[in-house]
């Protein structure tokens, strides 16, 4: 399969190269070819790729034993960092200009509320950083700490729950001196972060988590 | 022919009376009488239903035209007296007063059906008083249980009127539900904790 035919079956793909550091201009190359270039693991890409473009995918056992767990953590890494240091960024900075013609008042409760929102999500990050993710290098390098996967609280549903909220609120509630094309442009970024979100709550969820799972019981 | 007015009321006479009003002036027609709900209002084909408050305990009075709403399309009018709450009488299409002359009382309806658009109930209706009532106090970071007896209702009808909340606005955080308050001006940034 060519590169670019893979990228245009989702256009959250567009993200995944990008995080993966998989430079465009590949011309007609194929995705093994270019994975090869790159030093990137096709199966773990793959593997990746398929959870961004299908809504619902649940891999194979075969698509599992194609990827590599190193691989998924550090994907799962560089997606933290896109978030805080771009994703959460540009949002903010949307939202910022979009109540810019508002009053003192509810600009200070649309920001309480992202303030809120974003600290939950840091909060939950650093959870994985600081917790899950060594534990996952520790059983790879047969060194368990004692922690479970199974331990692994599972606080996912807010979070959605929060930024769908959000998206009601700028796409229903805003009060009608903000400008239009602010409120798309807001609502552009939301709806992205919300859908890569809820793609990366899979691949922890199905990849990550059963990946782990199975090096558990074998020890 | 001519538009169907169902009337709940435990009154003999004044179901007869307003019977006899709408017989005497035509373009309305009585196609039914109840005394009270308990039997619901479905299968009722009614444009209107005119409802005495008695028909309930005072208690439910502030939700009684959204429990004859949640089962008819019909415009509401309510059988106004003394004791009737300005904020509950407001919740109506209209009031019918029992001193009222034949024709105001005419009036009254065409107007309420003039007023009352038949959208269907489940999309684009606003918040009912009972639930921006409740929302405020979410909002206000009270529980369940404070708001059940705030009200003197359930906490199963605290619970249903939540879920009512977050199906009309599409919010389903406490925070959120805080923003829209505040936005829509419900409350103020002070009663926010």
């Amino acid at each position: 399969m060519k590169m670019a035919d893979l990228v245009n079956l989702d256009f959250t793909l567009v993200g995944v190269l990008s995080r993966m550091g998989i430079p465009f201009g590949f011309g007609d190359a194929t995705v093994e070819e270019v994975c090869r270039r790159q030093g990137v693991h096709t199966g773990s890409f793959l593997l990746i790729c398929s959870v961004y473009a299908f809504d619902g995918y649940r891999p194979a056992k075969e698509a599992l034993d194609k990827a590599d767990l190193h691989d998924i953590v550090r994907y799962l890494h560089l997606s933290h960092d896109y978030y805080i240091h771009v994703a959460l960024k540009e949002l903010s900075l949307a939202l910022d200009s979009l109540m810019e013609p508002c009053g003192a008042r509810e600009r200070k409760v649309l920001d309480t509320f992202f303030e809120g929102y974003k600290e939950e999500l840091l909060k939950h990050f650093a959870y994985e950083e600081e917790t899950v993710f060594p534990h996952v290098e520790a059983v790879l390098g047969g060194n368990p700490d004692g922690f479970t996967i199974g331990e692994y609280e599972d606080n996912h549903s807010n979070i959605q729950e929060k930024i769908d909220d959000l998206k009601n609120l700028v796409m229903k509630y805003l009060p009608p001196q903000c400008d239009q094309q602010q409120i798309f442009r807001a609502l552009f970024y939301i709806f992205t972060l919300e859908r890569d979100l809820q793609r990366h709550t899979a691949l922890e969820d199905d990849v990550l988590v059963t990946l782990v799972n199975r090096l558990e019981s074998h020890e | 022919m001519s538009k169907q007015i169902l009337l709940v009321t435990p009154s003999a006479i004044v179901a007869r009376g307003l019977e006899q009003v709408f017989r005497d002036l035509g373009e309305f027609e009585v196609c039914g009488i109840l005394t009270d709900l308990s039997g619901g209002l479905r299968g009722w084909e009614a444009d209107v239903v005119i409802v005495d408050p008695e028909v309930v305990d005072f208690a439910s009075r502030s939700q009684l035209k959204v429990r004859i709403s949640d089962s008819t399309d019909a415009a509401v009018l309510v059988l106004a007296s003394p004791s009737l709450e300005e904020e509950v009488q407001k919740q109506f299409d209209g009031a019918i007063g029992l001193y009222d002359a034949p024709t105001t009382i005419i009036r009254k309806v065409r107007e309420a059906l003039e007023g009352h658009s038949d959208v269907p109930k489940s999309e684009g209706e606003g918040l009912s008083l009972r639930e921006k009532e409740i929302l405020i106090c979410v909002a206000k970071g009270m529980l369940n249980k404070e708001i059940a007896d705030l009200y003197n209702i359930s906490i199963h009808t605290v619970i249903t009127h939540r879920k009512n909340i977050t199906r009309k606005t599409g919010i389903k955080t406490v925070a959120g539900l805080t923003v829209y308050a505040l936005l829509n001006n419900l409350i103020d940034m002070n009663s926010v904790d």
